[in-house]
């Protein structure tokens, strides 16, 4: 009964996004209010709906109603409650429900957080966002139920959920990047509206620049814990592989760094204004072509689900309807919102400008990379891969031209700047930059010239950041009321850029110095590892709820004084039968130590034993956590609000006036 | 030249020249990073090229596998049941390694016709076949277990 509640539920969800996508629009273009003013209310009965929905699902997943095609064939009565849970994004069916449900609720949140919106605008918001969720939701039914029977016939146990995504950062990661992608609609939401509308002014970027920070939060920390996740659970310490599914999720971070920041120049200055609008449509079509390169299984990776020519057709063709509809209309309304503002080269305009085109050919390339694969394929040249060295090849120097410029961005002045006053500024900190360049590798033997180039590039962006810091201060009364001015979007812009400096060093120190060694083990063997002594010292048999494994005990010592213990796995689900390889690590701000099995060889007990030391890894994912804390602090930014108060205000004033 | 016009000039001549060198790092990285995929009866029939990384999928083939006593060194064979390619490879297979299931090793092919692998990649799940070897199997006419089609 439960999932026909469901299903049921998902079909009046359905039917609302039909209404919400025609009636307000239809509204916002004859100028009729009550149609307009039916579009919030649309919104969160959608939201209502998709959540009842989903609810229902979960609930087949918690109760082992292997019934449902979708439990029966992705989860177990012996998972564990959590799993379960999980286990109801971790296919097809179900993560595109999490889709539609993440949608609904991005478009609820713009009805009930938008007050001050005029109700023309956020009539047209909410109409583009149901029209995307009448797209999701009639893929989710048409093509891909989840709440399909399995009658008669139900089996007495299911088939168990993949063991790679029993792990808790799959979780939450999911989710996490959904609300990131997803997210992306509401800017492409407005920038659609803002086309229909003929209107965009800077009102208009700062509406749709704390829905963009906040999204690219998300986003950000949900890649941060995919790679994090791929890191420990793949058994093989990688944690960026460029595969093609990664990549359609970095890109539309690629686009949406360029979106906040051509954004910041849209509001501050009101330039740029139909490139951003532009941007706003690419981030989210690169979001929807990520979905497409994912669900559609044209690439081999390991995000790929057992496939169907069905849908990928459809996401496909409903691709071509968002972007080709939305460049179309582009094409069309751009003249009439374009921007007539000059700015002097010498100034924070043009930095933004190279940031934008940095990050816009970044995207492209990685595109190129990703996409090439298929292109040859469909012209019948044979199947080929793009592999890694492409990717580290293009990308990395474009990132190391970015650095420079970034540096630079906070203590410049926006409209017109002069050089002499950069010089000035940046004297000191590009002194100490490269002194620090040249020192701080040596604390580790043997020097290494990418290292030094990090530690000069990201010495570089922290030192702006801290001259910039010390100038506004200086112009304070005191201290207190120096930092006391300094407002939420600032800290944000500064935490974010702390982050990607952190990631930099992280990226380039972890690659540079990691130490890993495969090799053949017998209990009683040890290893020296970067100063580390790993002693393998027995096997053992362990039991978890739904798995049995061979726990390899470890000990690690550095200069006779213990370390860690570390206990790696080799697990067999009782379900599947499948073999999962548990990694152990021993986390550290400064290096990880990690150990994972391989397979046993030969007759006398041994193991293939992967053994790695990675120094600072960690500071790519604490790195990615700052970038997310800045953007939403900044999204949090008074300003945004303030808006509220003062149109609040002034249509009073216009009441009385009346 | 009016001023406006003159910023415009710049930020044009700025993004020509940047995209230009842009993809010419581009067809440099691409250049030598690409790797064509080959079924095993073309690399058998000699058109997959010597000295340059391929890759080759398959299924391994049954009692194929043979390990060193003493080394992380494996050899076996990738079979589409109508040629095969012997593959060795030092180092950690994957987890979902196992003979008679698909995997793509990603190599160099040297004189002998032996793919001597860096990488091996094996399916992710139970359900899952890379889309590579399905097209190999079904060019050769068999299905998954060897049984003709």
């Amino acid at each position: 009964m439960i999932p026909e509640i469901g299903h049921f539920a998902l079909i009046i969800a359905f039917c609302l996004s039909l209404i919400l996508a025609t009636v307000p629009a239809w509204g916002a273009w004859r100028g009729n209010s009550v149609a307009m003013a039916l579009a919030p209310s649309l919104a969160v009965g959608m939201l209502v709906f998709v959540a009842i929905s989903f609810a229902c699902l979960a609930t087949a997943f918690l109760q082992d109603d292997f019934s449902v095609q979708l439990v029966a064939s992705h989860s177990n009565s012996l998972l564990p409650p959590i799993y379960k849970f999980s286990a109801v994004w971790g296919n097809h069916e179900g993560s595109l429900l999490l889709w539609a449900l993440i949608l609904a609720f991005w478009t609820a949140a713009v009805a009930v957080l938008s007050p001050q919106l005029p109700l023309l605008v956020l009539s047209r918001v909410l109409s583009v966002m149901g029209a995307i969720a009448i797209g999701f939701m009639a893929f989710s039914l048409f093509t891909s139920n989840p709440f399909a029977r399995l009658l008669p016939g139900a089996p007495a146990d299911g088939g168990d959920l993949n063991p790679l995504l029993q792990d808790p950062g799959l979780i939450i990661h999911p989710p996490l990047l959904y609300m990131g992608y997803v997210g992306f609609s509401v800017a492409f939401a407005f920038a659609i509206a803002a086309l229909l509308g003929g209107r965009l002014d800077a009102s208009w970027a700062r509406w749709s620049r704390p829905w963009t920070n906040i999204a690219w939060g998300f986003l950000s920390l949900g890649i941060m814990l995919g790679s994090w996740w791929a890191y420990y659970e793949l058994g093989w310490g990688g944690w960026w592989f460029w595969d093609p599914v990664e990549n359609a999720s970095f890109m539309p971070w690629l686009a949406g760094t360029a979106l906040i920041h051509s954004l910041a120049a849209t509001e501050k200055r009101g330039l740029f204004k139909s490139w951003t609008v532009l941007l706003a449509i690419f981030a989210f079509s690169l979001s929807l072509l990520g979905t497409f390169l994912v669900r559609s299984g044209v690439l081999t990776s390991v995000h790929a689900f057992a496939t169907d020519p069905a849908r990928g057709m459809f996401i496909l063709v409903f691709l071509a309807v968002v972007v080709g509809g939305s460049l179309t209309l582009y094409a069309f309304r751009a003249p009439a919102v374009s921007s007539r503002v000059g700015f002097d080269w010498v100034s924070r305009e043009s930095l933004l400008l190279c940031n934008n085109v940095v990050f816009l050919v970044a995207t492209l390339t990685v595109l190129f990379g990703t996409l090439f694969p298929l292109i040859v394929d469909a012209m019948g040249l044979g199947k080929v891969s793009v592999g890694p060295p492409y990717f580290n090849a293009v990308f990395v120097p474009l990132m190391a031209l970015l650095v420079p410029v970034m540096g630079m961005g906070p203590v410049s002045r926006w409209k017109r700047d002069n050089v002499s006053r950069w010089r000035q500024q940046l004297l000191i900190p590009t002194a100490v930059a490269v002194l620090c360049g040249i020192t701080l590798p040596l604390l580790h033997a043997p020097y290494n010239i990418w290292v030094a180039l990090a530690v000069l590039l990201s010495s570089w962006l922290l030192l702006g950041l801290l001259q910039d810091f010390w100038q506004r201060l200086r112009n304070a009364s005191s201290t207190a009321s120096g930092v006391k001015r300094l407002t939420p979007s600032y800290w944000g812009m500064v935490i974010a850029h702390l982050g990607f400096a952190a990631c930099v060093i992280g990226i380039v120190a972890t690659s540079q110095y990691s130490v890993e060694h495969d090799l053949k083990m017998e209990p009683g063997d040890s290893r020296e590892l970067a100063g580390y002594e790993f002693r393998f010292i027995e096997v053992a048999q362990v039991r978890g709820p739904n798995f049995v494994a061979d726990e390899a005990r470890f000990e690690v010592t550095r200069n006779g004084e213990w370390v860690a213990n570390l206990n790696p796995q080799k697990r067999r689900y009782l379900a599947s039968g499948s073999i999962m390889t548990e990694a152990a690590i021993d986390a550290g701000l400064f290096r990880d130590l990690y150990v994972a099995m391989g397979e046993p060889v030969g007759t006398d007990g041994a193991w293939a034993m992967r053994l790695h030391y990675k120094p600072m890894v960690r500071w790519m994912w604490l790195g990615a956590i700052l970038m997310a804390v800045g953007a939403f602090a900044a999204a949090a930014d008074k300003r945004y609000r303030r808006q509220r108060v003062a149109t609040k205000a002034s249509s009073e004033a216009v009441l009385h006036g009346a | 030249m009016h001023p406006v016009r003159k910023q415009r000039l710049y930020l044009v001549l700025f993004i020509t020249l940047f995209s230009t060198a842009a993809i010419g790092l581009v067809v440099y990285a691409l250049r030598g990073n690409i790797n064509l995929f080959y079924p095993p009866a073309e690399v058998v029939a000699g058109s997959a090229p010597v000295g340059q990384p391929i890759r080759v999928g398959g299924m391994v083939m049954e009692d194929s596998v043979q390990r060193s006593p003493d080394s992380l060194a494996i050899r076996f064979k990738l079979t589409d049941y109508e040629q095969a390619v012997e593959v060795v490879y030092v180092g950690i297979l994957p987890d979902l390694f196992a003979e008679g299931q698909g995997a793509v090793a990603s190599g160099v092919l040297n004189e002998d016709g032996v793919l001597e692998a860096t990488e091996i990649l094996a399916k992710h799940d139970e359900n899952y076949m890379p889309p590579e070897v399905t097209e190999a199997l079904e060019n050769s006419g068999y299905d998954q277990d060897g049984n003709a089609k």
